[in-house]
């Protein structure tokens, strides 16, 4: 008797009931305006980054707009889109992509096919080859500037994808394909 | 001995300090007939190879890239101060052999008769002897037959200080100046002392300008 009242108190779950749907749990939860995480996260995250306590000795190939506050000894290549020098970034590499803003350093020549940005306080060593060019007072360079004009037949520029599905979960890796080597962290 | 009277009252100030806030600091246009004599012997053709040691500017790379010619910028000034210190040891510094190689392995290494022209400004008023001799040599050599180097120099022999200005190009016949600092030249040049300096190149020409600048133009 005592575990039939029991019962009556605490009526059994019913068998394994499926979850409630999204929608009807929305209805009873508190609003937010915050939109529900999508399963194409990846595509709307910004550009890849190398945070500055990364060292990569070796070549860098990207797909996607990058930003490289680490350490970088080798060659960087992303011809389609913007690299980003931070300002803790040092790269002793050579460059080529179709814009380069620089905040930090480089050593090495930069190929820049449609403009390189150089800010105030960063430095830059090596020989530039681009279509336009924006120095900043401040800044320190030290090379040759060859301005390169662009074709006069260009295709319209096309919206791409920032990255591919990912395989990987890092946030904070380069796009693939990548070929650089980890070095020490710092 | 020059050297002891030049060190006599060593500048304070670093060669290469921000332009002051006051109104000194205002860049101010001015003519030159050196710039208009540099630009006019330029040959009539692309891209040209130009040196230009008054540092990375927007306003001479675009000047000198919207002709079609490729610019090679260096703060000059700055790399000297790099190399030799900026306090009191300036001018002895650069009697150092080591230091004085590295300054011109640094600014003015390149392949004989790489440049169609070079912006020299005001640096080799810094440059003692005989490194600035060494430079100036080494300009030579850089320089391809017909082109001109355009200097300048402080003009006033008595004047213990001389301004220190940031050059930037306006047009082919005008120049901006913003005053940096106020420093102590190594010696002071007159023309047959320039002419003595440049004695292996063509021709010297000088222009004489009324805020005491002497500008001179050199044909290889």
């Amino acid at each position: 008797m005592w575990n039939k009242r029991k019962e009556e108190e605490y009526p059994p779950k019913s068998p394994a009931a499926p979850p409630a749907p999204a929608s009807q749990i929305k209805e009873n939860a508190p609003m937010s305006t915050n939109p529900a995480p999508s399963h194409h996260a990846t595509e709307s995250r910004g550009p890849a980054v190398i945070g500055k306590s990364v060292m990569i000795k070796g070549q860098i190939f990207s797909r996607e707009d990058l930003t490289i506050d680490g350490e970088i000894d080798g060659s960087v290549e992303l011809h389609e889109h913007r690299l980003t020098v931070g300002p803790n970034g040092k790269l002793q590499a050579g460059v080529k992509a179709r814009e380069v803003v620089v905040l930090g350093t480089i050593h090495g020549n930069v190929e820049a096919s449609d403009k390189i940005d150089i800010r105030k306080d960063a430095k830059l060593v090596g020989d530039i080859k681009t279509a336009r060019i924006v120095i900043e007072d401040g800044a320190y360079f030290k090379g040759s500037i060859d301005i390169v004009r662009p074709e006069a037949a260009r295709t319209p520029a096309t919206a791409q994808p920032k990255a591919q599905p990912a395989s990987s979960t890092s946030p904070n890796s380069a796009a693939t394909p990548a070929t650089a080597v980890a070095g020490d962290s710092r | 001995m020059l050297r002891d009277r030049l060190r006599a009252e060593p500048s304070t100030h670093s060669l290469h300090s921000p332009p002051k806030k006051s109104g000194a600091g205002q860049p101010q246009n001015r003519a030159s007939h050196g710039l208009d004599q540099f630009f006019t012997s330029l040959p009539d053709q692309e891209s040209l190879s130009i040196l230009d040691f008054s540092g990375a500017s927007q306003a001479n790379i675009s000047f000198i890239t919207s002709m079609g010619h490729r610019i090679y910028s260096n703060d000059a000034l700055r790399t000297m101060e790099e190399a030799f210190g900026s306090g009191g040891d300036f001018i002895a510094n650069q009697s150092d052999p080591e230091r004085a190689a590295r300054f011109l392995s640094e600014n003015l290494e390149f392949a004989d008769r790489t440049f169609d022209g070079a912006l020299i400004w005001d640096t080799l008023q810094f440059l003692a002897p005989p490194l600035l001799q060494d430079t100036v040599d080494r300009l030579y050599r850089i320089l391809r037959p017909q082109s001109s180097l355009l200097a300048f120099f402080h003009a006033e022999e008595k004047a213990q200080t001389a301004p220190l200005y940031s050059y930037r190009i306006v047009e082919s016949k005008v120049m901006s100046l913003t005053p940096r600092n106020q420093v102590r030249p190594v010696q002071y040049f007159n023309n047959r002392s320039l002419e003595k300096l440049f004695q292996k190149f063509h021709s010297v020409k000088f222009f004489l300008t009324r805020d005491h600048l002497r500008e001179v133009i050199v044909r290889r």
